[in-house]
């Protein structure tokens, strides 16, 4: 649906080019949700404005649904534009116009009549749920219904695609939920292909297939969602990950000095984490069958990976040396993910 | 006060508001547009030109520190051209004109300046063109601001109006200095000024309230 082929970005700025993007390609494809994660400053704004052209890429080609952008001409781009909505951060709806007239405003552009809009709007005034705000301005809704509008805006020209630039960044934590709930229903309902930037891993895990994980100007880990999450590489990417999964050693391990080896009387601090599939097999209590060691658990939970169930448990397994190894081999032959933490006293 | 006096102030008040009200007129059919292209071509907004607005920047600026008495008399030949005649009410309106259009585009500009970049972001995602958004976007979300810098237009242009006796276009100000001043009559000058002081008020009054209503921004 989208292809970014070697697309570039470069300020040239008094001092000194800038390269906001350098050499980039990505593919994403139709009703998917794709997710773009980066820290501010990463170039993830400038990525998903090449998208829709706002930002002119240096070099380099965009394909939207089979077209190329780059190719195009101000009123061809304008015209394809049409196909592509976006929401924003800061909403940026018109504060001279009420809810309705904001939802109606893409088709005034397109030159629709009073009747055609109607019949546009209506529908959509629903699905955001804002009949009863129809006639009341911006500065009247909260955050959450001024974004409700936004998405009602960009879908009132049917557009393909839909583009969220930190669209959730300015919300509470509930309504962030209520918006991305919203997002993933019209993904479903009308196969929109939806991309979106954050900084925020919460939104990635909650809604999205793929992800891209996006650093000074590059793309530098990109995949299935549960993949990245369950298995991040690089550090910025364990990073996000460990933004929402916060399972570390408790309070009381903070001054217990953590050994990398096994030493003498030490126990193993170990996390695992595992999908729905296999969180009802009693691992723990086999485990300490087997190989004649003892389990403590420090913490745990389960937490959701857009549709799949994902826990984690830190447990501290005391026993002698061999027994530990033969433990940890235990868990590695299970299907489930097992890090070592270390080892205490 | 005479009836006379009286039948003279009737006709200075509405020789006063008919400069003020022509000139206002003219000045936003050239300031408006001139505004509009002010801020649209700087750099970084929807049809970014250089040449363009750093040439208009200088005309709307040389325009602007020029006195009013000395532009007056500078563009007569001009006025002549345009009414026929360089004295009276109409040949005042011209230099009026003329001094508030550039007033008028730098008030519309930092009006059309205020919005926020985003907003006009929005309207290019939807695929406006530049047009569409001058029309759709910048003139509607700044009009209550236009609306007070336009007010400013006309209370400066009541004081401009005041000068236009050098030209023999009479008015409220004409009538102050003639009778008032030249004439030791103070009693005329304090009725002129406090006219003129209700004037202004009036004008301010009225350019607030409609500039509140037209303000959907905090309600």
């Amino acid at each position: 649906m989208i292809e970014l082929r070697n697309v570039e970005k470069t300020y040239h700025t008094a001092s000194g080019d800038i390269h906001a993007l350098k050499r980039t390609s990505l593919t994403i494809e139709q009703g998917e949700i794709f997710g773009i994660i980066g820290l501010s400053g990463a170039g993830k704004s400038t990525l998903i404005r090449c998208i829709n052209m706002l930002e002119q890429p240096t070099a380099g080609q965009v394909f939207v649904d089979g077209e190329e952008l780059t190719a195009m001409t101000e009123t061809q781009l304008r015209k394809a534009r049409q196909n592509i909505g976006m929401i924003f951060q800061h909403f940026n709806l018109l504060a001279s116009r009420t809810v309705y007239d904001n939802i109606a405003f893409p088709l005034e552009i397109q030159g629709l009549s009073k009747d055609e809009i109607k019949k546009r709007v209506e529908p959509l005034l629903d699905l955001v749920q804002l009949r009863e705000r129809a006639d009341h301005y911006p500065s009247q809704l909260s955050g959450g219904q001024k974004q409700r509008v936004g998405i009602a805006r960009a879908l009132a020209s049917n557009p393909k695609v839909l583009l969220c630039d930190e669209a959730t960044s300015a919300l509470d934590p509930q309504t962030t939920k209520s918006i991305l709930n919203l997002l993933r229903d019209i993904n479903q309902r009308l196969n929109l292909t939806i991309v979106m930037i954050t900084h925020q891993m919460e939104v990635v895990k909650e809604i999205c297939d793929r992800v891209a994980v996006i650093e000074e100007g590059s793309i530098i880990e990109e995949g299935n969602m549960v993949e990245v999450f369950t298995n991040p590489q690089s550090p910025t990417t364990k990073d996000f990950v460990k933004s929402v999964n916060k399972l570390e050693l408790p309070e009381a391990f903070k001054d217990t000095p953590v050994q990398d080896k096994y030493f003498e009387g030490s126990s193993m601090v170990v996390r695992l984490s595992f999908f729905g599939g296999n969180a009802d097999k009693p691992v723990v209590s086999g485990m300490i069958r087997e190989c004649g060691v003892d389990a403590n658990i420090l913490s745990g939970n389960l937490d959701q990976l857009k549709d799949r169930i994902y826990g984690n448990l830190l447990i501290v397994i005391e026993g002698s040396k061999d027994a530990l190894e033969n433990a940890e081999a235990y868990l590695r032959a299970q299907n489930l993910q097992v890090e070592v933490l270390g080892y205490v006293k | 006060m005479s009836n006379e006096m009286i039948e003279l102030l009737i006709k200075s008040f509405w020789e006063t508001s008919y400069m003020v009200v022509a000139s206002t007129l003219l000045a936003s059919l050239i300031g408006i547009p001139l505004g509009i292209i002010l801020t649209v071509t700087r750099a970084n907004h929807i049809l970014p030109n250089a040449a363009v607005n750093s040439v208009l920047g200088v005309i709307v600026n040389a325009t602007r520190s020029t006195p009013f008495i000395i532009l007056m008399v500078a563009i007569i030949p001009l006025t002549r051209m345009l009414v026929g005649s360089s004295i009276g009410t109409t040949a005042a309106i011209v230099p009026l004109t003329i001094s508030a259009a550039p007033f008028i585009a730098r008030v519309i500009e930092s009006s059309l300046l205020e919005i926020d970049h985003g907003v006009i972001e929005a309207a290019q995602s939807m695929g406006a063109s530049p047009l569409q958004i001058i029309y759709k976007v910048l003139l509607p979300e700044a009009l209550h601001s236009i609306v007070l810098g336009i007010t400013l237009a006309v209370i400066a242009l009541i004081g401009y109006s005041a000068m236009a006796g050098v030209l023999g276009g009479g008015g409220l100000g004409d009538l102050a200095i003639r009778y008032g001043y030249q004439r030791f009559q103070p009693d005329v000058m304090i009725v002129t000024v406090v006219i003129l002081i209700a004037m202004v008020q009036i004008i301010q009054y009225l350019g607030d309230t409609l500039s509140k209503k037209l303000n959907k921004n905090k309600l």
